[in-house]
């Protein structure tokens, strides 16, 4: 059963200036020129699980509509798989700008606590600076252990199978020079505003998943 | 011929039969991978979603690692690893934002990346440097009669196709039939696996990888071949979840370079293939 509700967006809803904010960003240029054909929407493996498609997140960016952009699970959803980037008549860098929306709405807290997307981010971007690589086995436990520890248990048994065929690893892989690494990253670090979803700015988004 | 080797984590973690296929198989046709020095993560598609000049600065610090070697191109098997070290490349050269910033953290570790070193797959090299004829030769085991559906995946082909057409794609084709197989049409050969979703959001994740086994079980493909450790873990981990949640699509997918060392009548075990949590055995005459 499909459920139609309409949704009237108001002048007062909108945040002037963000669509060309977003737009100044690497890669995101072209997003003026998008003439809403939707082939964006048709190509994606997950636009149906979207709550707005890509075309909308598109014409909702350009249109200034933060809110409703940054709080919306497409953000999320989107896996980087470049079909839309690749299919795009007017070559707009479509994977570019929802990366850059991820930024921001990681940046300004805009999303659920204990929401896996960002969370994942979140612990690899902390592990690959700490460490230099990766360990996936210990990158998920970690992002089972801040959101839904209880699905964690749900997966011990590929867990157990990973075990037994030796593709688990039980100690984190590190790089001789993490001091240089650090030392790097250091160079470039500017003050960046809280990423706790604390600073969320409505309550209405704290607790919901998207 | 030798060349600079950026294995990436999933290689040495749960992608590790990919590399402990892909050393062998690039030995027995002449080529040396070198891995790089202390090479660190990529970065991957997290990395982007938080910060993209540190993306970049963590993904530079590989190349500057590797301009150093002086080798004609760097080689990565991991489509992710690939992927990331090409746009940094792409960015060092067209944004002069993100550059500033990582020639200012390079530096302050005495390092630098002139962004002239080729960032290649191992399919690229077996396909323009080897050739298929070469391959060919070595063939002692052809994988005849075995049905695969070639699964390219998406990120070694989008957006920065350098070795092979965006939408049609070509060369695993063309390097299973050199191996004897026969290649089943396979039209979702490079959507999404799911990718990291599979873990975060299982349900679009998972739904991802049921549509590339379902349509691979119906063009009657006896497996897949893929070139992505995430999508062989997709496509091989999670087939209690899919089989609950929709039908058992249960086929076995296989690193091209395990199907290489088959032909080359290496042994299973050395291939790693007992790794796999779907097991391929009754499937090939040669590893019986």
């Amino acid at each position: 059963m499909i459920e139609y509700t309409r949704v009237i967006k108001h002048e007062t809803d909108r945040v002037p200036g963000f669509g060309a904010e977003v737009m100044r960003a690497p890669g995101c240029e072209k997003l003026a020129s998008c003439i809403q054909c939707g082939t964006c929407s048709g190509v994606c493996p997950v636009s149906i699980y979207m709550d707005f498609t890509p075309r909308q997140i598109m014409a909702l960016t350009r249109a200034d509509f933060k809110d409703d952009v940054l709080r919306s699970r497409t953000i999320w959803l989107c896996v980087s798989c470049y079909a839309c980037t690749t299919e795009c008549p007017r070559k707009i860098r479509i994977t570019d700008i929802i990366y850059e929306l991820k930024q921001r709405a990681i940046q300004s807290g805009y999303y659920p606590e204990h929401f896996a997307v960002p969370v994942l981010a979140r612990e690899f971007t902390d592990m690959a600076r700490a460490n230099g690589r990766i360990t996936e086995s210990l990158l998920v436990m970690r992002m089972y252990l801040k959101t839904n520890w209880l699905a964690a248990l749900g997966m011990w048994r590929l867990g157990l199978k990973l075990m037994s065929t030796g593709r688990f690893s039980y100690t984190p892989e590190k790089i001789e020079g993490r001091a240089e690494l650090e030392k790097m990253f250091a160079a470039i670090d500017t003050p960046i505003p809280d990423y706790s979803p604390s600073g969320a700015p409505g309550e209405e988004t704290k607790g919901t998943q998207p | 011929m030798k060349y600079a080797y950026f294995p990436g984590c999933s290689l040495k973690g749960t992608g590790r039969s990919y590399e402990e296929s892909l050393l062998p198989v690039m030995r027995i046709l002449g080529i040396e991978l070198e891995e790089l020095r202390d090479w660190n993560c990529c970065g991957a598609t997290a990395y982007m979603s938080v910060d993209e000049t540190k993306a970049c600065v963590l993904a530079s610090r590989n190349l500057a690692i590797a301009e150093k070697t002086g080798h004609r191109a760097l080689v990565t098997p991991c489509s992710a690893c690939y992927l990331v070290l090409n746009k940094t490349q792409h960015y060092l050269k067209e944004v002069p934002a993100i550059s500033n910033g990582v020639g200012k953290a390079l530096g302050a570790v005495g390092l630098s990346c002139h962004g002239a070193m080729p960032v290649r797959h191992p399919l690229d090299i077996l396909l323009n440097e080897v050739g298929l004829d070469a391959i060919k030769q070595k063939v002692t085991h052809p994988l005849t009669g075995v049905k695969i559906a070639p699964y390219y995946g998406c990120q070694i082909v989008r957006p920065y196709a350098t070795f092979d057409n965006a939408y049609q794609p070509t060369t695993l084709d063309r390097l299973c039939e050199a191996l004897g197989a026969t290649v089943a049409h396979y039209p979702l050969k490079t959507r999404c696996c799911g990718g990291s979703l599979t873990g975060t959001m299982p349900e679009p994740g998972l739904h991802c990888a049921y549509q590339l086994l379902k349509e691979a079980v119906k063009r009657g493909a006896d497996l897949l071949a893929t070139v992505c450790p995430l999508c062989q873990f997709n496509l091989d981990g999670y087939h209690d979840q899919i089989a609950a949640k929709w039908e058992p699509v249960r086929l076995p997918t296989l690193y091209f370079t395990q199907l290489m060392g088959l032909a080359f009548g290496l042994a299973p075990t050395q291939l790693g293939l007992q790794r796999h949590l779907v097991p391929m055995k009754p499937l090939l005459p040669v590893t019986a």
